[in-house]
């Protein structure tokens, strides 16, 4: 079925002559238009909280004194490593190393699981201390905008995860939807790096 | 579809279907029952308006101990009905009939595409719009039943109300979804899959419309799925976003953290319900170009000024939200701000407006049953259109605040306005749909009926509102101002009544005409856009061959030409 309704649709994988992109790619820059306006009313309302605020973090000092900034900067490393990793698996496939894109794909995965490792232990630790959403909305918009941020990123895992393994069968059917595929999906996690980057910089540091 | 393909199961060509023509489907069918739906809710509504703390006779009973002991209607319930007919006509019913359905349905056709660029894709908005439906549907069956705090959702009050609350959020969330991956799929057709010769200017109005439309859902809707998740966790994590220090409920200091602002979410809500508006009229206004084109036999006038004033109507749409906000203390600096965004932007409605009634100027009309829709659509929205200038406008706006004039200006948009229009487009597209007409005579009874009925119901509530009354008062009677103008409430009831009944003899057309209806040809209207030329109704793949275009959308009563109309896929005049 999906082979009849495919050749029934131009432009899956030849860019169309006039926007230059492909059907997926077009999609991925709407869909990311689109998040953009999602993590833009998240921080919005952030700033706006925070400007509301007689102090911030409510209890006084900066925010490094109550959240963690080494395991932030670790985190912000690791992103940033995956994103190469996925830029430099989508060149392997281009250049018709199946292998290699699988490898680094695979270490894109990694990464990622290795980052929410870590996110997992930050909030752990912020709950074994008591310090809760509930607690005041400096953890309220914590939790919020990196849980946001994290379920980005278990998404784009489990899709890249796809791609690195079952779905790496395109290759021999269809080498250059496998392409387009990967090149979309690694757009989407610069995204994501980028959101982390914000993230790091206006909850963490400013 | 190639003959060595195996026949697709039942499952795959009705219920799971990737073709956009059987989903275009699904959506209108599951979205007008929605519509039916929600209008009960408003039905029953009216009879405690009409008749305050009376029992309703027989059908009171249905409704349980709790919502309705005695066959009385308790306030929350009350409160219950408001919140839910506004979130299923607009979320459930409107939107994914204006959109999902003609937009799913028209688009490739119109384009000359065989389907969506994500038939997948396509498939999965609607299960997840289906999903959000059923789940807000669900909230009645929570303790303390379904959401109650008004469509809008304002906190503290929805932050703390009961859990029928928390179901309406998620429903959201589904719902917004659902939005967003068909309003990526529209614009990537619309963009990409265009038949050879299909240029900017040669996609009909409609095309234009949905396109507006889809950058409106795509953008506007994403702020308010933020603020869905900010609210539920206020509801289930116990975070302050939306509630203040120092918050005072029923004589006790509630016990949050606080810090947060209630007008954050009034921003959020409405940077998504005011392009909502436009979301809910764009596709309107398209179907109704189509119509009118197709029974006027002349070019709609000014195509091009057309397509830049819904260019310019889109990119509007998000400047002008907090115009709703008015009351809420925002400072004169903000209020001057978008009272002249507000009255910019009526300029392109108006334009538009004004180019679709030039279009009748000279032609010879065709009063068939579509048509008939499409010209009592103009005044409706002429007269919604017009009374909300008082609301933009602060000074005035704070007298008619939250009163029955609002209830009866966003009426005659949506109602007589998108509603009329969305009928217009179904007694026009369903020869395409089904290869038979619907009966003329039920139609007739249909629209008649209803345009008076409709008229009954949202007039009176312009007198309603200046006269002072509020539009969420359980008991309208409990005020002296109130009891002086309860006929008219009695009067509004009666006519949404007959308005209800008047829909039966369209529920019946409906169905009936699938089989009875008269046997229509590819192109019964003699209608020059490209849907017209694929069979009635087109098969999967849509064309027979990949259609080529030769001229603009609207080529009717070409002087020389051999017929009165030549389609975009002629080549010769």
């Amino acid at each position: 079925m999906s082979d009849s309704s495919s050749s029934l649709i131009p432009h899956i994988t030849e860019p169309h002559p006039v926007t230059q992109m492909t059907n997926g790619r077009l999609a991925m820059w709407l869909f990311l238009a689109s998040e953009t306006m999602l993590f833009g009313a998240l921080f919005s309302s952030y700033f706006l909280i925070r400007a509301g605020a007689a102090q911030w973090p409510p209890e006084g000092g900066r925010a490094g004194d109550y959240l963690s900034i080494p395991s932030a900067s670790l985190n912000t490393l690791l992103l940033l490593a995956s994103s190469a990793a996925i830029a430099l698996a989508v060149r392997a496939a281009r250049s018709g190393s199946l292998s290699r894109y699988r490898m680094l794909m695979g270490l894109n995965v990694l990464l990622a699981l290795a980052f929410l490792g870590i996110k997992g232990s930050e909030y752990a630790q912020k709950l074994h201390h008591g310090h809760l959403p509930s607690t005041n909305n400096f953890y309220g918009i914590y939790f919020a905008l990196t849980g946001f941020h994290a379920l980005h990123v278990i998404g784009g895992a489990a899709v890249n995860g796809y791609l690195a393994t079952l779905g790496g069968a395109l290759w021999n059917r269809d080498r250059e939807q496998l392409i387009c595929r990967a090149g979309n999906a690694s757009l989407y996690w610069q995204f994501v790096d980028l959101i982390w980057l914000l993230l790091f910089a206006s909850l963490y540091l400013f | 579809m190639s003959a060595a393909n195996p026949p697709d199961s039942f499952l795959r060509r009705y219920v799971f279907s990737l073709d956009h023509k059987t989903i275009g489907l699904q959506y209108t069918i599951t979205s007008l029952f929605f519509l039916l739906g929600g209008f009960c809710l408003m039905a029953l509504m009216r009879w405690q308006l009409a008749y305050p703390g009376q029992p309703l006779p027989y059908l009171g009973k249905l409704f349980g101990e709790n919502a309705m002991p005695g066959g009385v209607m308790q306030p929350e319930f009350y409160n219950q009905l408001g919140a839910m007919h506004g979130t299923i006509m607009v979320f459930l019913g409107v939107v994914p009939l204006a959109v999902g359905g003609f937009g799913n349905y028209l688009i490739p056709l119109q384009v000359g595409a065989r389907d969506m660029a994500f038939p997948k894709l396509n498939m999965l908005s609607y299960w997840i719009y289906l999903c959000g439906g059923i789940l807000m549907l669900a909230g009645f069956a929570m303790p303390g039943g379904a959401a109650q705090s008004g469509w809008t959702s304002y906190p503290p009050l929805a932050d703390l109300a009961t859990s029928g609350q928390t179901i309406w959020l998620l429903a959201m969330v589904f719902v917004i979804t659902s939005s967003l991956f068909g309003s990526i799929n529209f614009i990537v057709t619309i963009v990409q899959l265009r038949a050879k010769g299909m240029e900017f200017f040669r996609l009909p109005f409609f095309i234009h419309a949905q396109l507006v439309t889809a950058f409106l859902l795509l953008l506007a809707f994403p702020p308010l799925e933020a603020a869905s998740v900010l609210q539920l966790m206020d509801r289930l994590a116990g975070t302050s976003f939306f509630l203040p220090t120092g918050l005072v409920v029923s004589g006790e200091k509630l016990a949050v953290a606080g810090g947060g602002s209630p007008l954050l979410w009034q921003h959020l809500f409405w940077f998504l319900a005011h392009p909502e508006v436009y979301v809910l009229i764009l596709p309107a206004m398209g179907i109704i170009t189509e119509v009118i084109a197709t029974n006027t036999r002349k070019p709609v006038w000014n195509y091009r000024l057309l397509v830049y004033s819904v260019l310019f109507l889109g990119f509007m749409s998000f400047t002008v939200w907090a115009h709703h906000m008015f009351m809420t203390g925002m400072g004169t600096g903000m209020s001057t701000f978008f009272q002249i965004t507000t009255m910019i932007i009526s300029i392109p409605s108006i334009v538009v407006l004004t180019c679709i009634v030039m279009s009748l100027w000279g032609a010879s009309i065709r009063f068939t049953v579509p048509m008939l829709f499409a010209l009592a659509f103009l005044p409706m929205f002429g007269i919604g259109g017009l009374t909300g200038l008082p609301l933009g406008l602060s000074a005035s706006d704070i007298y008619l605040h939250d009163s029955y004039y609002v209830v009866g200006h966003f009426h005659y948009v949506v109602a007589p306005g998108t509603l009329f229009a969305l009928f217009a487009g179904i007694y026009h597209w369903y020869p395409k749909a089904t290869g038979r007409q619907m009966n003329a005579t039920l139609g007739k009874i249909h629209f008649w009926g209803s345009i008076i009925a409709i008229n009954g119901v949202f007039m009176p509530m312009f007198i309603q509102g200046i006269a002072g009354l509020s539009r969420r008062l359980y008991d309208p009677t409990i005020y002296a101002h109130g009891r002086v103008i309860q006929p008219l409430n009695v009067f509004i009831s009666i006519s949404a009544w007959t308005l209800g009944l008047f829909q039966l003899p369209f529920i019946y057309n409906f169905f009936a005409s699938l089989k009875r209806g008269e046997k229509a040809l590819e192109n019964p209207w003699a209608s020059t856009t490209l849907e017209w030329a694929a069979p009635s109704p087109p098969p999967h793949g849509n064309f027979e061959s990949a259609p080529v275009v030769y001229r603009s959308p609207y080529e009717y009563s070409v002087p020389g030409a051999a017929t009165d109309f030549s389609p975009q896929w002629r080549a010769e005049a």
